[in-house]
């Protein structure tokens, strides 16, 4: 099958400053991936490469098995919603979806109206005059009206309300069922760990994880125990976080062998601490788990 | 119908909280054998999580002999966990609120009451009791 975006050594540069560097990673087909990291991490930067908004400065990235952008075909495939969620604020509801027919060769009006109706938006409605879930809801109904292959949200929950936000994560979550690929970059983390099966996490411009959430948690561990030195550990497990005390040790670990010391008290991680350890940690501690294990730097 | 719901601070894995929520309701007897589960898109438009969670919570349950998917139909109860022992919950459940009731007279707030259970359970364990 073939993958959403494949990324292999991507970067982008703006005059002097690269905004990402070295970047591989796979999207599989009907995944759902959660885009972490600080701002100015290159989270957009990303999401706009994938797109085809921007060219990469060096390397190759492939969506859905094309260069992004490149063809009327390719951008058919592709559904987007900007971070700033933009919309025309002089045009009605309704006209924005004519306008989306007009523009789209797969376009489903039916499909896209009665969207409009369910989430309660009245077509003759101006857009200036929408609440903020209200224009979020009327911006994925166009890029999902598309009929896309691979959907990507910038930052799509942040202007939402705890309510809007749900209802907009269930919809996105009926999507994924349908088999629909999404990539989505966010702050939340408790949104991200309920959605995303799979998770990249991005800092100072470099890929520092990446892979399925699940195979991520069950190969890292919380070791706690008498204080020691982090190089005296078995050859499969790598450092990623440690800390210690006068008396105690606390290592996050990456291993894919279970931990047979019995001086370490072991315990699983969760997946904001992981975030968090990946954040910090540095560049040369990346882990990018792909169809093929490999380790990066 | 079994409602799922999901707790986000429970650090408990989202998936591991539908298996356990469908173990509970076989356990108290709200779901029986024969049961149908919620479909996939139903559980994701309902709590908004991965349906790759749900699929796995299923898979699960298969796993453990207490539901089966029937392709094109959806995933049944096969078996029912509290047959013989559900009749006397009623009972049982009538003691629990009385020594409740008593140890909120005696001052006993919600968390030391869940801690003096907790180790009387665990004791109760060890001893080889409960």
């Amino acid at each position: 099958m073939t993958a959403a975006i494949e990324a292999v050594a991507v970067g982008k540069r703006y005059g002097r400053t690269w905004a990402l560097r070295e970047s591989t990673l796979t999207v599989p087909a009907g995944a759902v991936v959660g885009l972490v990291g600080a701002n100015g991490a290159g989270k957009s930067t990303l999401l706009n490469l994938a797109v085809g908004l921007l060219q990469p400065t060096e390397g190759q990235i492939t969506v859905l098995g094309g260069r992004p952008g490149s063809t009327a075909d390719e951008l058919a495939k592709v559904g987007f919603l900007a971070q700033d969620v933009p919309l025309y604020g002089g045009l009605t509801v309704g006209e924005h979806l004519r306008l989306g027919a007009r523009l789209n060769p797969r376009w489903d009006m039916a499909a896209a109206t009665a969207r409009i109706a369910r989430v309660g938006l009245d077509p003759a409605q101006r857009t200036s005059g929408l609440s903020g879930g209200q224009r979020a809801q009327l911006a994925l109904t166009v890029a999902i009206g598309k009929r896309p292959e691979l959907l990507i949200l910038d930052e799509p929950v942040a202007s939402l309300d705890p309510l809007a936000r749900r209802e907009f994560l269930a919809d996105l979550m009926e999507l994924a069922a349908d088999g629909l690929s999404i990539v989505l970059s966010s702050h939340l983390l408790a949104d991200v760990e309920r959605v995303c099966d799979h998770l990249i996490v991005l800092a100072g411009g470099r890929v520092r994880l990446a892979g399925d959430v699940d195979d991520l948690l069950a190969t890292h561990k919380v070791l706690v125990g008498a204080r020691r030195d982090p190089d005296r550990l078995t050859a499969d497990q790598t450092v990623i976080q440690q800390s210690h005390t006068e008396r105690q040790s606390t290592l996050l670990v990456h291993t894919t062998q279970p931990v047979l010391d019995p001086s370490w008290t072991v315990s699983d991680v969760g997946l904001e601490d992981l975030v968090l350890a990946y954040m910090a940690a540095p560049a040369s501690s990346a882990y990018v788990a792909g169809p093929t294990l490999r380790r990066v730097g | 119908m079994i409602e799922f719901r999901i707790d986000p601070t429970s650090g408990v894995s989202p998936y591991r909280q539908l298996v356990h929520q469908v173990r509970q309701a076989l356990l108290l007897g709200l779901v029986r054998e024969g049961d149908q589960l919620p479909t996939v898109k139903e559980v994701v438009a309902k709590v908004a999580i991965n349906p790759n969670t749900v699929l796995k919570a299923y898979r699960e349950l298969e796993f453990e002999g207490l539901a089966e998917g029937r392709p094109g139909v959806g995933t049944f109860v096969t078996r029912s966990l509290a047959d013989s022992s559900l009749a006397a919950h009623a009972a049982l459940r009538k003691d629990l609120t009385g020594w409740l009731a008593r140890a909120r007279r005696a001052g006993l707030d919600d968390a030391s009451i869940a801690a003096l259970f907790e180790s009387t359970f665990r004791s109760g364990m060890n001893e080889g009791v409960a």
